[in-house]
C-alpha cells in the first residue's frame, strides 16, 4: 500500500500548483523508497528512464522553423486570411480542423500536425481572426485565451479519436501483443474497425461543443 | 540504416546552441538559469547513453532543481516588432505558409515513401522510429526554405526557437520526466496494486457494472498514470480478460479497442498527460497551465459514457 504514496505526492503536488519538475521528481523517489529501493537505486532508475524517453522531447526540433516563419510574419498572415473568408465563424472552422485531424490520423499522419507546428503558428491565429472579424474589434485577453485553448482541445480531440482506426499505430500494436500472450489472436484490423464508432461520436459531440462555443462568444460580444 | 542517435545528435547541438545564445542574453536576469538548463538537456541527448544511470538521475535533480527553484527566466532574443510582422505579412503574402507547410509535407513523404525503402535489404530508415526521422528531416528541410524564402538572417532560426523553447519552459521537459516515472511506478508494480483494489472492492457480478468499472477504470487509472498504454495490461488483465471476456463472452475486439478510448478520455482529463495538455498550454503563452485540459473535459465526459454504452452493446451481440 505505501507504493501508492507516489501516486498520492504526484496528486496533491499538481493540484497545489508546485512545480511539476519537482514534483514528479519527488514522486519517484517515495515511490521507490516505497518499495525497497534505496536513494542511489532510485536515482540510478529515474536516470536510465529518463535517457531512454529522450525521443519524447526531440519533437522540439520543429520549433526553430516556427519561430523563423513567425518573425516573418505568418500569425498576422493567418489572421488576415481568414478574415478574408467573410463567412467563416470560428466554430465551423475548428470543425473543419477536427474533421481533418480525425482522417488524417486515420490513415497514421498522425505527426503531419500539432500543437506546435499547426496550432500556434497557424491555426489558433485564424480562429482568434475568425472570432475577431465577427466582432469587428481586437479580442479581449478572456476571449483570446478561451479560443487558443479550444484550437489545442480539438488537435487533442481528433488524434486522439482519429489515430485508432490505423492499424498500425502504437496503441493498436500493444493491443495485440497483450491479448496474444494472454492466447486470444486477434486481427488489428477488427481493432481498427471497433475504434470508428467512438470517433463518429467524439466527432459529433465536439463539433456540438464548438457550435456552442461559437455561439457562446457571440452572446459576449454582443453583451 | 539512419537511426534515431542522429536526431539525438541534431537535437543535441540545437540544444547546445539555445545554451549558449541565453547566457549571452543580457535581457534575460537569469540567462545562467536558461543556460544551465538547455545546456543539461543538451547534454543528455549528446552524451545520454555514456553518463551512466547515475550520472543521468544526477542530470535530471539538476534539471529538476533549476527548474524548481525558479532559476529559469525567459529570453529576450531581438526579433521583429508586431507593425513589422504586419508589413512582412503583406509583403510575403501566402508564401509564409510553404514552411510551415513543408512540415507535414516531408513527413507524410517519409512515412509513406522512405519508411518502406530498402538497399540490399536493409532498410533507409529504422522502421520502428520512422515518424520521428521524418520530424526531424522535415524540421531541417523546413529551415532551410523558410531562410532561403523569406529571407531570414541565417541565425534567426536558432534565436527564434530559443525564443519559443524558453516560452515553453520547464513544461518541455515534464512529458520525459513522466515517462521516467512511469517507469518507477512498474518497477514498484503501482499499477497491479490499483487494479487489485479495483478488483477486490467492486462486485462485477452483473455485465452492466462489469463493462462500467472497466471504461471508468480505464479513464481513472490513465489520469492517475497520465497513460493509457500503462493502464491497458493492469485493467485488461484485471477486469476485461477474466470477467468481461471470459465470464460474459465479450468479443475481445470490441473489449480491447474501445477500453483503449475510455482511456484516451482520461488522458483528454490529466495533467499528467503534459505533452498533450500542460506544454500547448505553456506554448499559447495562456496565463492558467490547467485552461486545455478545462476546455477538454465537456467533450471527454460525456464521450467515456458513450463507450461503456457502446462497449455494452458491442461486445454481446
Amino acid at each position: 500500500m505505501l507504493t501508492l504514496l507516489g501516486v498520492a505526492t504526484v496528486v496533491v503536488g499538481f493540484a497545489v500548483r508546485l512545480n511539476p519538475l519537482l514534483v514528479v521528481t519527488l514522486a519517484a523517489f517515495v515511490t521507490g523508497l516505497a518499495a525497497g529501493l534505496s536513494p542511489v537505486e532510485v536515482l540510478e532508475a529515474f536516470g536510465k528512464a529518463f535517457n531512454e524517453n529522450r525521443f519524447v522531447s526531440a519533437a522540439y526540433l520543429v520549433l526553430p522553423v516556427i519561430g523563423v516563419v513567425e518573425r516573418a510574419g505568418l500569425q498576422e498572415r493567418a489572421r488576415s486570411l481568414i478574415a478574408r473568408f467573410r463567412g467563416v465563424s470560428v466554430g465551423p472552422f475548428l470543425i473543419g480542423y477536427l474533421a481533418f485531424r480525425q482522417l488524417t490520423s486515420a490513415l497514421g499522419l498522425t505527426s503531419i500536425a500539432g500543437h506546435a507546428q499547426s496550432i500556434r503558428p497557424m491555426v489558433a491565429p485564424m480562429a482568434e481572426g475568425a472570432v475577431e472579424m465577427r466582432t469587428g474589434r481586437p479580442l479581449d485577453p478572456e476571449t483570446r485565451q478561451d479560443t487558443r485553448a479550444m484550437a489545442s482541445a480539438t488537435d487533442n480531440i481528433g488524434l486522439f479519436f482519429g489515430e485508432d482506426i490505423f492499424i498500425a499505430i502504437g496503441s493498436i500494436l500493444l493491443m495485440v501483443g497483450f491479448l496474444a500472450t494472454s492466447g486470444i489472436v486477434i486481427d488489428p484490423i477488427h481493432l481498427s474497425l471497433w475504434a470508428i464508432p467512438t470517433a463518429l461520436i467524439a466527432f459529433v459531440l465536439h463539433a456540438g461543443r464548438l457550435i456552442l462555443f461559437d455561439r457562446r462568444l457571440r452572446r459576449r460580444a454582443g453583451a | 540504416m539512419i537511426k534515431l542517435t542522429a536526431v539525438y545528435v541534431l537535437a543535441g547541438l540545437v540544444f547546445a546552441a539555445f545554451a549558449i545564445l541565453s547566457a549571452t542574453d543580457r535581457n534575460n536576469g537569469k540567462r545562467f538559469g536558461n543556460a544551465a538548463f538547455w545546456g543539461l538537456v543538451s547534454l543528455s541527448f549528446l552524451a545520454g547513453d555514456r553518463l551512466g544511470d547515475l550520472g543521468n538521475g544526477i542530470l535530471v535533480l539538476g534539471l529538476a532543481g533549476i527548474a524548481g527553484f525558479g532559476l529559469l527566466g525567459r529570453g529576450q532574443p531581438a526579433t521583429t516588432s508586431p507593425q513589422e510582422r504586419k508589413a512582412l505579412a503583406e509583403r510575403f503574402g501566402e508564401k509564409l505558409f510553404v514552411p510551415a507547410l513543408t512540415l507535414p509535407v516531408v513527413v507524410a513523404l517519409g512515412v509513406l515513401v522512405l519508411k518502406p525503402l530498402q538497399f540490399g535489404g536493409v532498410p533507409l530508415l529504422d522502421p520502428k522510429q520512422a515518424t520521428l526521422l521524418s520530424l526531424a528531416l522535415a524540421a531541417v528541410i523546413a529551415v532551410g526554405v523558410g531562410l532561403i524564402l523569406l529571407r531570414q538572417p541565417p541565425i534567426s532560426p536558432l534565436q527564434e526557437g530559443r525564443r519559443l523553447m524558453d516560452t515553453v519552459g520547464w513544461a518541455a521537459l515534464l512529458p520525459q520526466m513522466l515517462a521516467a516515472l512511469g517507469a518507477i511506478f512498474a518497477l514498484a508494480g503501482v499499477g497491479e496494486l490499483v487494479g487489485k483494489l479495483v478488483t477486490d472492492w467492486i462486485p462485477m457480478d452483473a455485465r452492466l457494472t462489469a463493462v462500467a468499472v472497466y471504461c471508468l477504470g480505464m479513464a481513472g487509472f490513465t489520469i492517475i498514470m497520465g497513460n493509457a498504454f500503462a493502464a491497458f495490461p493492469v485493467m485488461t488483465a484485471g477486469i476485461g480478460l477474466p470477467i468481461l471476456i471470459h465470464r460474459f463472452g465479450g468479443d475481445p475486439a470490441v473489449v480491447a479497442s474501445i477500453g483503449m478510448l475510455s482511456g484516451f478520455c482520461g488522458t483528454l482529463m490529466t495533467p499528467l498527460a503534459a505533452n498533450f495538455n500542460l506544454v500547448p498550454a505553456a506554448l499559447l503563452e495562456l496565463p492558467d497551465r490547467y485552461a486545455v485540459i478545462k476546455k477538454q473535459i465537456p467533450t471527454a465526459l460525456p464521450l467515456l459514457i458513450a463507450n461503456v454504452v457502446l462497449m455494452y452493446v458491442l461486445a454481446f451481440r
